[in-house]
């Protein structure tokens, strides 16, 4: 268990390294700079300032400027936001999508699984049925759409919640309830087919045969096996929740990561971008690696041998 | 055969849906109202009334000819993409599976460092490599979603190089190459028509979302997502700017859904392919 882990661990940061390094020279090689605006700057001027932030050295002794102070723990200044140093704005954006991306989780996870045990048990009822629209809608509904929806009901209609920003408590559960939509049909669907698999293996039929409780053998019995498919995917679901983020906190104006990470690629303001490409690739493969180890615990019979 | 598809409810309705769609959007300069570009057609801003179905923008054009315009973007963008991945990812992946060994490795490497990225960052560095048309939209969700086709197509790939019809094609001294693409290939279509059918979807919602983020298409393009984007500011008061797109891009997603889902069953019923390992 021990060298698994340590296997998994340095693959891990190995796929950071490559991810950090990738993301350097490609952000480089795109045309465009971070101080390029309306006017054009004098040659002079601009190779003031290239040479003010380091930009006019060679690229690798750049990036291997980059990690000496990344090793410092300095993630350097904001080419935008000038003065401000690249961890204090990831460091005030990271609690507003973490609170929204956790939870989000949370209600998905919860309410899929309920969700998709529920229409698996009761196959073929009104709960199955309705459970399944549910799942469809959550599947093909936009995430634009899905908030415009929910805007338009309990803000616009019913005035019972805020439309946006990131206040108190009730401004959070309309951004929640939009970004946990999709993660929670998709799980419901999987819990379904899974279970429904599960439900006619012969150790199901054994169970129900030596008098256990129909909610024994569902919850004891089947659900545990049928749960292996659903943990794969909550490395992907975690991904996208991150990505998916970025169109929430747009609509609904959450000051996170998300619009940090799409404004920062675009102004090329270069420190931002390293800095939340470290960020977000330390988040997904860390996901990653959890629920690797996860399995293990679902599943005794894939732990360890699992191929990398 | 015919039986089957005409038989399963789920691929007659979204096969009309979806042919319904793609005939709007291949006719939409004659259905269209308006040209979608011009601008001051009518009121700006104006919600949904008879003259204009689905209202007028902020500059006052016809939204509905907007959105049968911005069909055709976002359902090319998807059918290329797909195709693009469908052809690079099943060349890939089948070389992969059915050689084996360092060619395998080699393959796989590149397929893992491209699995590694995160989608979204991926996409939005090649769309800066590449600029904002039609060709860097392509570029950047193309060489995203290949990957997953490569690992489908070496799975597959892999099972069948084991069964007997291949060894038999090996025994009567085919070429491993006329093996591969004109026995093994062909006997994959189902699978492989059945996962493009779950790309599609996801290439168009994908693009909806580099659009709605601004990192789409440029004008005079709009796709529903770009629509969505010149919407969102003005949700509270003007929701038609963002109902309209968003319900065409609903549909399209209902109408793959279940095309993928009954395709699914009747041409690959023990696959686990789907569009929900891939949100």
């Amino acid at each position: 268990m021990i060298s698994f882990l340590m296997k998994r661990l340095l693959q891990a940061s190995a796929t950071l390294a490559f991810l950090i390094v990738a993301t350097f020279f490609l952000l480089r090689l795109a045309p465009g700079g971070p101080f390029d605006g309306e006017k054009v700057w004098p040659a002079e001027v601009k190779a003031n300032i290239d040479a003010k932030y380091g930009l006019d050295r060679p690229l690798p002794v750049q990036f291997l400027e980059w990690c000496r102070d990344l090793a410092r723990g300095d993630l350097r200044d904001s080419f935008h936001y000038i003065g401000t140093p690249v961890r204090d704005i990831i460091s005030d954006a990271l609690p507003p999508s973490l609170i929204l991306g956790g939870w989000a989780l949370l209600i998905s996870v919860v309410a899929g699984v309920l969700l998709g045990v529920l229409s698996a048990w009761k196959r073929g009822t009104w709960l199955d049925f309705s459970a399944m629209f549910v799942a469809v809608s959550g599947i093909t509904l936009p995430t634009f759409l899905i908030a415009t929806l929910l805007v338009l009901l309990f803000s616009s209609t019913l005035g019972w919640l805020p439309p946006a920003l990131w206040e108190d408590r009730k401004s959070m559960i309309l951004p929640v309830l939009t970004l946990s939509f999709r993660p929670l049909a998709i799980i419901a669907r999987m819990t379904r087919t899974s279970l429904l698999e599960v439900l006619h293996a012969d150790y199901i039929r054994t169970a129900h045969s030596k008098g256990l409780s129909e909610a024994r053998v569902l919850f004891k019995h089947a659900l545990r096996n049928s749960l292996i498919p659903v943990v794969t995917l909550l490395g992907p679901i975690t991904a996208s929740l991150i990505t998916g983020s970025y169109v929430v906190e747009t609509i609904f104006q959450i000051p996170g990561l998300g619009t940090h990470f799409v404004t920062s690629v675009i102004d090329r303001d270069y420190p931002l971008v390293m800095g939340m490409t470290l960020v977000f690739g330390s988040v997904l493969i860390l996901c990653n690696l959890v629920v690797d180890l996860t399995y293990g615990l679902i599943d005794p019979r894939i732990r360890v041998e699992r191929e990398g | 055969m015919r039986n089957r598809y005409l038989s399963d409810k789920r691929f007659v309705g979204s096969a009309i849906l979806l042919g319904t769609l793609c005939l709007m959007a291949l006719l939409a300069s004659m259905i269209a109202p308006f040209p979608y570009d011009e601008v001051g057609v009518g009121p700006n801003l104006a919600a949904p009334a008879p003259g204009f179905l689905m209202g007028t923008d902020v500059l006052g054009r016809d939204l509905f000819s907007r959105v049968l315009f911005g069909a055709r973007v976002s359902l090319a963008v998807g059918f290329c993409t797909a195709g693009f991945s469908l052809i690079l990812g099943t060349l890939t992946g089948a070389l992969a599976g059915f050689f084996g060994g360092r060619t395998d490795r080699m393959i796989m490497a590149v397929v893992d460092i491209f699995y590694i990225f995160p989608m979204l960052l991926l996409a939005i560095l090649l769309s800066l490599l590449f600029g904002r048309g039609f060709f860097g939209i392509f570029i950047s969700i193309g060489m995203t979603t290949w990957v997953t086709q490569a690992r489908l197509v070496r799975a597959l790939v892999l099972q069948a190089r084991e069964l007997p019809y291949v060894e038999a094609g090996r025994a009567i001294g085919l070429t491993p190459v006329r093996i591969l693409f004109q026995h093994i290939l062909p006997n994959l279509m189902g699978p492989m028509i059945v996962s493009l059918t779950f790309q599609i979807p996801n290439n168009i919602l994908t693009e909806s979302f580099l659009s709605f983020i601004g990192l789409g298409l440029q004008p005079p393009y709009a796709s529903w997502g770009t629509l969505a984007n010149e919407g969102f500011r003005g949700m509270l008061s003007y929701p038609h700017l963002m109902i309209f797109p968003g319900l065409a891009l609903f549909l399209t997603m209902l109408g793959f859904h279940f095309l993928g889902d009954s395709l699914r069953d009747i041409l690959d019923p023990k696959s686990q392919v789907g569009s929900h390992t891939n949100p």
